[in-house]
């Protein structure tokens, strides 16, 4: 005892370090706790809701939701409208993200802000751009109706906004990292007789492609969550233009809310899935730029 | 001629990169690209590699009008600053790669590159990836991978500009053995005039997009053709109206005819040299380079009187051998 109060005056610089540290420390814990109690509260404890409502008549209630032709064409579709959006804006967001890293034009900041566009406006409001430009009095109808090609209240209507609203994610991925590259290993590829091809499939892409999937699996999650600019342009026609979402939205509206749940629950499992795949990504992704 | 320049230029924007610059290298020979940052010399070599487009003017490479060709098609080997190894491969699929591009046999590629690792003296480093390399290793890698293919010249873009001294040195003394081991014609540019004296046969001397001499390195040491190669190609001293090596300049204790009076401000000892940073009695300041013997007869110390006089001055000779043609 008498030697630590002894002890207190000779060791004062462990002291003044400590004091703030601790504060720090406590500082943090509570902000994690928030943190954890916002996720237990929004996120946990509705998704348990839903598995407790979804799962709660066991296994027949299940069959019959997956059984019904609405069920089955919503998610049919959803799966289409993911595919197509993730080869789109992966072909596209690859292109657009080279002219930004790698070329030097005027109007090129401008470009590099468009690209967040989609993430700033309301899908509800990129639905309506598109009934604007392809529905009835459209800038676009006249050419695609003689084509005899229905564009709004169809499939095409449906893909284009969910690509457009999906399109910077695989931008934002791969630009930093085509940034951070540099064109030295390209170069260098060149210089070995390799083509632009060659060269992009055996030193680029191996070098962004943790990246790129990262972005192409955001990409497929928005694609399966988008609801607000489908809901506009896709007119909501049972077994013929109701997305996932639709459905559970429509199922809701007539009380058919254990079939909204288990459809729900679809989802949910799916996003989950791809979540862990994104964080797999992620992580791969750092640790590689880690190494370097 | 290994490499034909005419007439070449390049802007950047507003930038003169390269002002009109003609150049002829020979087969086999090792030249140096001399200049300061920004001369334009990096740009030159990017241009003989067909990585820039120059704006007009002609590449030629082997007798070849090469102008139009992309630099997959021009047989050059190309070695960046920053290494540019391939991250993701191994030391034995990096010097593979343009083998491979090349769709040679497997065995014929396994026996070139281990043939290649051991001219680098990387043997046993073949498993490795360059994150486990050191740089001077990873330079040495990016060489054989440049040679792998057997380019008609090889390009060095400040090869040694990211080492540390030490291995910068080591490195030099190794490509001068190495490039009279497998004669290839090389380029290699370099801000560093000990290190263009060191290694090349030719240097060209770049400043402000031209060229401002080509030559032997002694001829630009001794007969610089203008102001500038004089200053940037080994040390200069002002005297009086007259530029001098530092080495050309003799320190006595005694006074004699045409010694001028000086104070000695500073002695630097740098192991053989010693360098003495002396002021006249204008105030105007000088240096002179003696050896560790002479610095040790005169015993100078700082604060001290003594009288200097140049053994010989440096002059620029506007006809001297590879001066630019005026135009």
């Amino acid at each position: 005892m008498s030697q630590q109060a002894h002890a207190e005056p000779i060791a004062p610089r462990g002291r003044p370090a400590s004091k703030p540290e601790s504060r720090g420390r406590a500082v943090r814990a509570v902000l994690v706790g928030i943190a954890l109690f916002y996720v237990l509260v929004l996120i946990v404890a509705p998704l348990a809701g839903i598995m407790y409502y979804g799962l709660r008549n066991g296994v027949g209630a299940i069959t019959d939701t997956f059984s019904q032709p609405d069920v089955r064409h919503a998610l049919y579709l959803t799966v289409v409208i993911m595919l197509i959006t993730v080869v789109v804006t992966t072909v596209l967001g690859l292109v657009v993200a080279f002219v930004l890293a790698r070329d030097r034009f005027p109007g090129k900041s401008l470009l590099s802000a468009f690209v967040n566009l989609p993430l700033a406006v309301s899908p509800v409001v990129v639905g309506l751009m598109a009934i604007l430009l392809f529905g009835r009095g459209g800038w676009f109808e006249p050419f695609f109706s003689a084509q005899g090609i229905q564009i709004v209240f169809a499939l095409p209507s449906m893909v284009i906004v969910t690509i457009f609203i999906s399109i910077p994610f695989v931008i934002r991925e791969v630009v930093p990292l085509l940034e951070e590259l540099g064109m030295d290993e390209e170069q260098a590829a060149w210089t070995l007789g390799a083509s632009r091809l060659q060269t992009f499939l055996r030193i680029t892409l191996p070098n962004i492609r943790w990246g790129l999937f990262y972005g192409m699996a955001l990409s497929a999650a928005r694609a399966i969550g988008e609801v607000g600019a489908v809901l506009v342009v896709s007119g909501q026609v049972q077994g013929s233009t109701e997305t996932a979402t639709l459905y559970i939205l429509r199922a809701f509206d007539q009380y058919q809310a254990e079939r909204g749940y288990i459809v729900a629950l679809t989802l949910a499992a799916f996003s989950i899935v791809l979540l862990i795949g994104i964080e797999a990504f992620r992580r791969r992704s750092l640790k590689r730029a880690g190494q370097e | 001629m290994a490499i034909g320049v005419h007439n070449v230029s390049k802007r950047f924007g507003d930038f003169v990169a390269l002002d009109d610059v003609s150049l002829a290298i020979p087969t086999g020979s090792l030249t140096v690209l001399l200049g300061p940052s920004g001369s334009g010399k990096s740009t030159l070599l990017r241009v003989i590699a067909g990585l820039e487009q120059p704006d007009s003017g002609e590449v030629a490479i082997a007798e070849t009008d090469a102008t139009a060709l992309p630099p997959q098609k021009r047989g050059v080997g190309f070695v960046f600053q920053h290494y540019a190894s391939f991250k993701r491969m191994t030391v034995r699929d990096n010097i593979a790669f343009g083998m491979k591009i090349q769709k040679r046999s497997k065995n014929e590629i396994r026996a070139r590159v281990d043939e290649l690792l051991e001219l680098v003296q990387l043997q046993g480093l073949a498993g490795r990836y360059p994150s486990q390399l050191s740089g001077g290793q990873r330079q040495r890698m990016a060489l054989a991978r440049a040679l792998a293919v057997e380019p008609k010249v090889l390009l060095l873009d400040e090869p040694f500009g990211a080492l540390d001294a030490r291995v910068r040195k080591e490195l030099r003394a190794w490509l001068r053995r190495l490039h009279d081991e497998v004669h290839v014609t090389t380029v290699l540019v370099t801000h560093d005039q000990e290190e263009a004296m060191e290694v090349a046969d030719r240097i060209a001397v770049v400043n402000q997009g031209r060229i401002e001499q080509y030559g032997k390195p002694r001829d630009l040491y001794e007969h610089p053709a203008t102001e500038f190669v004089m200053t940037f190609v080994g040390p200069v001293t002002r005297f009086g109206e007259a530029y001098i090596r530092p080495h050309d300049l003799e320190v006595e204790l005694q006074p004699s005819a045409r010694y001028e009076e000086a104070t000695v401000e500073k002695v630097v000892h740098l192991g053989f040299e010693v360098r003495v940073e002396l002021a006249l009695s204008e105030g105007e300041r000088l240096e002179a380079q003696l050896t560790k013997r002479e610095a040790e007869r005169l015993e100078l110390l700082e604060g001290q009187r003594v009288f200097v006089r140049p053994s010989r001055l440096t002059e620029v000779e506007e006809d001297a051998p590879g001066a630019r043609v005026a135009s």
